[in-house]
């Protein structure tokens, strides 16, 4: 592998202004099978892929519900995810119980980048591997943010995380403007298809992916397989036999512009630190 | 250590030091507040049209002289709640630290989230249920109102923690005065001048049978616009009535 002398330590700076313990952290955040999550004014729709390790394992769970109205959707290490779950669920229990009203997702994500954050400053702590889509619904409105290992958080119309994300991340980018207005079972379509986008010819069923909903008068719920599979078979998009023709068209405008950003993309991850992603 | 003697020994040491440290620690023999000083007497709350409105006296009673006369019982907390408290003025002053202290966090946060009254309310019978439960109550009745993204809310707590909510509260006495009266002739839509009107008739009827009741008064308005708190006033009162002149006649004592 690449070495080098300043990536031993977490607190330990290169010349260039990085810190590579907290970048490899967010490395393990791309190896993990993909999460997206895209939201309208009203609700937020998580999904995610389920990889097993063996043909004789089940999958690990990857989308956890935290309140009535927030969950999370987890690529990386889904040990870190569960211990980060957890404390998302003890925090809004707390407030709950001091308040009686739901935790401000804001401030839930705000926590938890805190706690992220504390693991790039302490020589005895290694970065949480793990990347999360927080979903949630409070006074303000629907949101999903996006929390990486670096401490950061940035808020999100739609986003996608973990291996092969870039190819949702370009088929959310070309549809996003219409999520606003978008229904909940407009949301839901949307993120098949991106999920679909992440499995490169692999036949989208309902055993390979997990979809959850939160909005108004809907508590966070993940759907179960056979209405998961009932969607899919509506919408038809299980796309082994290639894209739909709807979106053939839209590849063949969108193509050009797609592959301009992940270039970019790359080219940049070179020069500067990725921290911020 | 096989030694009896010894093994007795270390063992009389060991129990030595545990009665030691239960006569010493401060958990021991510390005494807690076991009866109220300065107290104000009742607070009236009722939810009207546009909000809620609130009424206090301002009376501070040593036992039972009222020894002081310019009391501050309602009292406003963050953007969209008012307090009123009865009983012991100084845990009053306690809690209005403590809610300070919340506030202050709650607008650090700075991100356009804030507590509204259900907060608020919940969170004071939190910490009234917690400090009984320590044996340490903060020795109050408190109302609290509010209106937050255009939700009217008005509650009560206890000094040991009891709460609800309802459109018309009461502490102490007014619970017993008071209310009967509201719950005549109270209703949803009140306006602010029939609001005002109806709580001024509460706090004369607990004036002229309340010992600890003075007669100067604040009322408090909360609105979606915000709070206001009247500067203190009097009631007109009329103490001719005949059974204020001559309380006892018709009520002949045994002896």
């Amino acid at each position: 592998m690449f070495r080098n002398q300043y990536d031993t330590d977490v607190t330990t700076w290169s010349p260039a202004g990085r810190l590579f313990q907290v970048e490899y952290a967010m490395e393990a955040v791309k190896q993990g099978s993909a999460a997206i999550g895209l939201r309208s004014k009203t609700h937020v729709v998580l999904a995610c892929v389920n990889k097993s390790n063996s043909e004789l394992s089940s999958h690990q769970r990857k989308i956890f519900k935290v309140d009535d109205h927030i969950g999370v959707a987890i690529a990386g290490l889904t040990a870190d995810g569960r211990v980060l779950s957890r404390y998302m669920r003890s925090e809004c229990i707390n407030y709950g119980y001091t308040y009686e009203s739901p935790l401000p997702v804001g401030r839930l994500v705000v926590q938890l980048a805190d706690k992220a954050q504390v693991c790039t400053q302490r020589s005895w702590k290694r970065p949480y591997g793990v990347g999360l889509l927080v979903a949630g619904l409070d006074e303000s409105g629907a949101h999903l943010y996006y929390n990486c290992p670096s401490g950061n958080y940035f808020e999100y119309q739609a986003f996608a995380i973990g291996s092969r994300s870039q190819a949702a991340k370009t088929y959310l980018e070309r549809k996003f403007e219409n999520f606003t207005g978008s229904s909940r079972d407009e949301l839901i379509k949307d993120a098949l298809f991106a999920i679909r986008e992440t499995l490169q010819g692999e036949k989208l069923t309902s055993t390979v992916c997990t979809v959850a909903v939160v909005g108004v008068g809907e508590a966070f719920n993940i759907l179960d397989q056979a209405t998961v599979q009932a969607l899919i078979n509506e919408f038809e998009i299980s796309g082994e036999e290639g894209p739909t023709n709807e979106s053939v068209a839209e590849e063949a405008g969108g193509e050009s512009g797609g592959a301009a950003t992940e270039e970019g993309g790359a080219a940049t991850e070179q020069e500067t630190a990725p921290m911020d992603i | 250590m096989s030694n009896p003697l010894i093994l007795y020994l270390c063992l009389r040491m060991v129990s030595g030091v545990m009665v030691m440290d239960s006569l010493l620690s401060p958990e021991g023999d510390s005494q807690r507040t076991q009866y109220p000083y300065v107290t104000g007497t009742s607070v009236i709350g009722i939810k009207y049209k546009d909000g809620i409105l609130m009424a206090a006296d301002m009376g501070g009673s040593y036992g039972s002289t009222i020894r002081y006369k310019s009391v501050e019982r309602l009292k406003q907390v963050g953007k969209h709640s008012l307090l009123g408290a009865s009983g012991e003025i100084s845990d009053f002053q306690e809690i209005l630290k403590y809610l300070d202290e919340l506030i202050l966090h709650d607008n650090m946060w700075d991100d356009g989230n804030s507590l509204g009254p259900k907060e608020v309310h919940n969170y004071l019978t939190r910490v009234m249920y917690n400090r009984r439960n320590k044996f340490d109550p903060l020795w109050n009745s408190l109302v609290i109102g509010g209106v937050k993204n255009g939700q009217k809310y008005l509650g009560s707590v206890s000094m040991i923690g009891v709460h609800f909510e309802d459109d018309h509260v009461a502490t102490g006495f007014g619970n017993h005065l008071a209310r009967p009266i509201l719950r005549e002739e109270w209703k949803e839509d009140l306006s602010f001048e029939e609001g005002v009107k109806l709580l001024e008739k509460c706090m004369r009827n607990l004036l002229y049978r309340d010992r600890s009741a003075v007669n100067k008064l604040q009322i408090a308005k909360i609105t979606e616009e915000g709070l206001t708190i009247s500067q203190p006033y009097s009631l007109k009162t009329f103490w001719n009535f005949a059974a204020f002149q001559n309380p006892t006649v018709g009520a002949e004592g045994s002896w």
